[in-house]
């Protein structure tokens, strides 16, 4: 067993720990991929840190199902409630940066340091999303004067299910960065976690597990992408892809398949996921809405 | 004695048609190597030749709107852009009768919707957006949106002059150049329009209008000159190009099908709601993307409202295009008439009960009657496929959730119309609908000022208002400092 | 139960009636205005006009010379027109309507019921109608209590109608709405229901005596309840459009109205009337011009 893991493990002298099992995250609970299949998790020296579930093209399936479920209570809470629960999921992440601190360290080999700057950017990062909970119809909405007797407004909705591929290059503040914005306005998600860094991101689900997250808004998948997300991409009842995590050629061939029924596709340039994020990524998974209604007596 | 109208038609006399266009590239008309005829709809009748543009022709005009792009007008500062787009406002309005009459020619519809509707309109297009060339710093897409470069647009034809507005101006406004695509069977509005950017003397080039068919809208799109592709029409070439442009990386705009939901409850005014459903489909002949295709009634008052709708069509006035009292024009093409009718037999075939109002069809020309079938089976083609044509379907439903439920249970999601006295219930089914325009209480009305487009299958991206213009912005290079933390 | 047993069960009822979207109703009367009336179409649509026409002269300044000269003119307009369907003056000069119009079909119409505000004792109104009925008024047009209506007294104002009814004798009862001062469409359409609930024969938009008189979208919202009243099982009630129609022009756009709202069976001075005075000139020059192919001219039509 190698230096780092046995932080992981919390060894104490004179004491066996009890490791966690990694699974997925689908409709609130954390089952075992359907398959039955796991893949080692190694941290950056190559030592063994643990079995991550390796999700199939039928937990992928499952995954939307319980995104679909969640989407119509999800979408239709206040603006002000979703921001609302944002801000816990950063409430309970700050009080367990230690730990992810922990497993950004291990994973992607970097100082504690590092590892500790990079959770607290996580954090922050859904601070700044959850902020945008209750403003985006306002920069994105608005009246539009119609010459005619006609009130007409636009307003941002969210387009329903995404597919979310989490960037492969980043151990927590990639992944929050990515699905964030996928929910903040309403929008429910599949995450198909780092294959590189899947633990962090089990970890998360268990802080959105208690942090006020309805179950099936986050689903995170851990496995491979290029096994994945072509059923996601393919999929008729996914509304977008966000294509972060696959490389250059498998994007492509995901947004083709993603035209079968015409899924917003979501390929930012990267940017580097310390930067500031702008607003791109969130309004890709926005529609607009215009109403029109007579004005009379 | 009766009480008749007697034929009142719109002289032709003001329309001097051609035997034959050419190209307009890079500001003059220039002929290329093959042409097709266009046809009067109503009459069969030949109206003029247009050159069929092949792939050496799209070559010359993109390289043309390149040109013009690169050393003109990216370069021009917006207020100057602005002064001729207002220029080709007003030259649309002098020359509006001209151009509706062409219109119907060409197209078929009412001259009393291309006079009231399609033509005004679309000159209000090109006003609303020349006010924006100067002020895109202001319109949230940074403070130096930058223009994407040159646009290749494919336009439909059920609006050939009110697309290619939709399309030309923002595109224009923002400091892009267009390589423009009218439909095949409408050309005519397009190359009269080359006109008006003569006479507005637009820098050459800012406008290129390729005449031809599918294949020509097809070398268009997959040209590697073109920076964005903005395309209205079916979904089946939506999907087409989406693929193209998953692989291309082209910026795209889609906007489609639709297969819209009226929704009119007990409550509703029942009149005006009768008017909006006949609006909603026979507005156009049906040839309308958004249309209101699907009438869902509340079970209560579904006997009362099918039979003003009957009685109210049974006054629809349908026949030559030209005359200012008809209602239903001509459908546009034999194509399209084929498909409709076939639909329409299918769903006679699968058990539904079809009327059609009592209108004779002229002899020539593509007709089809304004047309209702009740007791549809949900799962038959007419209530799930998009017919584009005067063809409603009636469902019942019982509860405000039943009509979502059934509203929402589509592919598509362009349109609803909602018809209720009540407000709460408008708001809360505005909410609920998935559409990317809701009407309640009216339907069909468009503005340029208003952002039109689609959810789902109905496309992506929006076109006008504040919303439209980001389809032709280099947007995510602007977006550092849009998120910017001073912002 | 009948609606009108109570107030509280009639205005259930009037309030139950389908509401009127005025931008709606607004946007269809101004496409039928749109269409096209010509040639042959507008030569028959010009006479049609005519032959509706209320020839109208109604002010303090009347005297029984300007009521026989415009009853002259009513019965024999001039240039081949047909006669005009009724004359109508205030109830003291309709003695001498009746004898200036006997023996032709022109009718005589008495406003009544203290016109043009209503606003006196029912007793009083029902002897202003008596005595035009007494003096050989064949048609009577009331006007509501619009103070009654807007204040929710359906009733009060139901049993005033059904008063003025009895009174009217065989008289023709016309019930002016006074649509210029209920406010919104829907109340037009609920005032249009209690006077054919409470016997009207016709119901009429306006006085002419205050700022807004007949608009499209009013008579459209009238003549769709027409058509309603008919088809839920009522009479054939007429309607009257009365104020501002002043040219041939908009008197066509009424008819096309009609046409395509109740439809053709009310295109008959029995079931509908335009209320006016200076249009009958309008029409008759335009009708010249149809038949001479150039315009005329004021100093070719008669002052009446």
């Amino acid at each position: 067993m190698s230096e780092g893991s046995e932080v992981l493990v919390a060894h104490e002298a004179g004491r066996i720990a009890v490791r966690k099992t990694y699974k997925l995250y689908v409709g609130g609970s954390f089952p075992r991929s359907e398959s039955g299949r796991t893949f080692a998790v190694h941290d950056a020296a190559g030592g063994f840190l643990a079995n991550a579930a390796l999700a199939s093209r039928k937990d992928a399936r499952d995954a939307v199902v319980a995104a679909r479920k969640a989407f119509p209570a999800w979408s239709g809470a206040t603006a002000y409630n979703r921001g609302q629960v944002l801000y816990r999921v950063a409430e309970v992440l700050e009080g367990r940066r230690a730990q992810f601190a922990d497993e950004v360290r291990l994973a992607a080999g970097c100082t504690a340091a590092e590892a500790f700057d990079e959770v607290s950017a996580a954090v922050d990062r859904w601070v700044w999303y959850a902020g945008w909970a209750d403003k985006i119809a306002q920069v994105r909405g608005g009246t539009n004067p119609v010459a005619g007797p006609y009130f007409n407004f636009s307003m941002p909705e969210p387009s329903g299910v995404a597919a979310v591929l989490a960037p492969q290059d980043s151990a927590l503040l990639g992944l929050v960065s990515v699905v964030a914005p996928a929910i903040v306005s309403g929008g429910t998600c599949v995450v198909v976690a780092s294959a590189r860094y899947p633990l962090p991101a089990i970890t998360l689900s268990e802080v959105l597990a208690t942090s006020d997250v309805p179950g099936g808004v986050v689903n995170i998948l851990t496995g491979q992408v290029t096994e994945i997300a072509p059923w996601l991409a393919s999929h008729m009842d996914v509304n977008a892809i966000d294509v972060a995590g696959a490389p250059g050629v498998l994007a492509d061939d995901l947004a083709v398949a993603a035209a079968d029924n015409l899924k917003r596709v979501i390929r930012l340039p990267a940017a580097g996921w310390a930067a500031e994020p702008g607003l791109d990524r969130m309004l890709g998974y926005l529609e607009t809405k215009t109403v029109w209604h007579p004005a009379g007596w | 004695m009766r009480f008749e109208y007697a034929p009142a038609p719109e002289a032709r006399s003001i329309v001097t048609l051609r035997d034959s266009y050419g190209l307009f590239i890079g500001g003059s008309f220039v002929s290329g190597s093959s042409v097709f005829k266009t046809v009067s709809p109503a009459t069969e009748e030949v109206l003029a030749e247009v050159t069929l543009g092949g792939a050496e022709d799209v070559d010359r005009a993109v390289a043309a709107a390149r040109h013009a792009y690169e050393r003109i007008w990216s370069a021009m500062p917006g207020r100057e852009r602005g002064k001729y787009l207002f220029r080709i406002a007003r030259l649309l309005a002098e020359r509006a009768r001209e151009f509706a009459v062409l219109e119907t020619l060409d197209n078929g519809k009412p001259i009393r919707e291309a006079r009231d509707v399609d033509v005004p309109l679309a000159s209000a297009h090109f006003f609303y957006h020349a006010g924006w060339a100067d002020k895109l710093s202001y319109a949230g897409f940074g403070p130096s949106p930058r223009p994407l470069g040159v646009a290749g647009q494919v336009i439909p034809w059920n609006f050939p002059l009110l697309m290619l507005a939709w399309k030309v101006a923002p595109a224009l406004a923002c400091g892009n150049t267009v390589v423009l695509k009218p439909a095949e069977t409408t050309p005519l509005t397009a190359l009269l329009f080359a006109e008006v950017c003569q006479q507005a003397d637009l820098p050459p080039g800012v406008v290129n209008i390729l005449t031809g068919d599918g294949g020509t809208g097809r070398v268009l799109v997959a040209h590697p000159g073109i920076d964005k592709i903005a395309f209205t029409g079916s979904t089946e070439v939506g999907k087409e190009i989406a693929r193209l442009c998953a692989v291309s990386g082209k910026r795209v705009t889609l906007e489609l099908g639709g297969k819209a939901a009226n929704i009119v409850f007990d409550d509703a005014p029942v009149d005006q709601a009768v008017e909006g459903i006949v609006n909603g489909i026979f507005f156009n002949q049906g040839h309308v993307c958004c249309a209101g295709s699907r009438l869902l009634v509340q079970e209560s008052v579904a006997g009362e409202v099918l039979a003003s709708l009957k009685r109210r069509m049974a006054t629809l006035r349908l026949g030559d295009p030209l005359d200012k009292n008809t209602d239903i024009g001509a459908v546009n093409s034999r194509a399209q008439l084929d498909k409709i009718t076939s639909l329409a037999a299918s769903g006679e075939a699968e058990g539904a009960a079809r009327w059609s109002a009592p209108c004779a069809l002229p002899d020539r020309g593509f007709w089809f009657p304004p047309t209702v079938f009740t007791q549809v089976p949900s799962s038959s083609g007419i209530v799930r496929e998009e017919i584009f044509g005067p063809v409603l379907t009636v469902d019942t439903f019982r509860t405000p959730a039943e009509a979502v439920e059934k509203a929402n249970n589509t592919p598509y999601g362009l349109s609803a119309g909602v018809w209720t006295e009540k407000g709460s219930r408008i708001l809360e089914m505005s909410s609920r609908l998935r559409a990317g325009v809701v009407w309640a209480n009216t339907f069909n009305r468009f503005d340029p000022a208003s952002p039109f487009g689609g959810y789902k299958e109905s496309g992506f991206g929006r076109e006008g208002g504040r919303h439209g213009l980001e389809a032709y912005l280099d947007v995510v290079a602007a977006a550092d400092v849009v998120g910017g933390a001073d912002v | 139960m009948d609606v009108t047993s109570s107030n509280a069960s009639l205005r259930r009822f009037l309030h139950g009636l389908p509401g009127v979207d005025e931008v709606g109703a607004r946007a269809r009367a101004g496409a039928l205005a749109t269409r096209s009336v010509k040639t042959d179409a507008k030569r028959h649509a010009l006479d049609l006009a005519i032959s509706v026409i209320d020839l109208t002269t109604l002010e303090g300044q009347d005297t029984p010379g300007k009521v026989r000269s415009m009853c002259a003119k009513g019965r024999r307009p001039g240039y081949g027109a047909p006669p005009v369907a009724a004359v109508c003056v205030y109830p003291d000069l309709v003695p001498v309507a009746v004898a200036a119009v006997a023996g032709s079909p022109v009718k005589v119409a008495s406003v009544a019921t203290a016109f043009p505000s209503g606003r006196a004792l029912l007793d009083v109104k029902l002897a202003d109608v008596k005595s035009a009925a007494a003096a050989g008024a064949d048609e009577i047009d009331m006007v509501i209590d619009r103070g009654a209506f807007l204040s929710g007294r359906y009733l009060e104002v139901f049993e005033e109608i059904v008063a003025v009814r009895g009174a009217s004798g065989d008289a023709h009862l016309k019930v002016i709405l006074e649509t210029g001062e209920l406010g919104p469409l829907d109340n037009v359409r609920r005032a249009a229901w209690l006077a054919m609930l409470a016997g009207a024969d016709f119901i009429k938009t306006s006085t002419g005596k205050v700022p807004s008189a007949a608009t499209l979208p009013v008579t459209l919202v009238m003549l769709e309840a027409v058509r309603d009243f008919g088809e839920f099982g009522g009479r054939r009630v007429g309607v009257k459009a009365a104020g501002g129609i002043r040219d041939a022009k908009d008197a066509i756009r009424y008819l096309v109205l009609v046409n395509e709202t109740a439809g053709e069976a009310w295109l008959d001075a029995r079931l509908f009337r335009i209320g006016a005075s200076s249009l009958l000139n309008d029409l008759l020059m335009q009708r010249v011009r149809m038949e001479t192919g150039r315009y005329s001219g004021p100093d070719y039509m008669t002052v009446d």
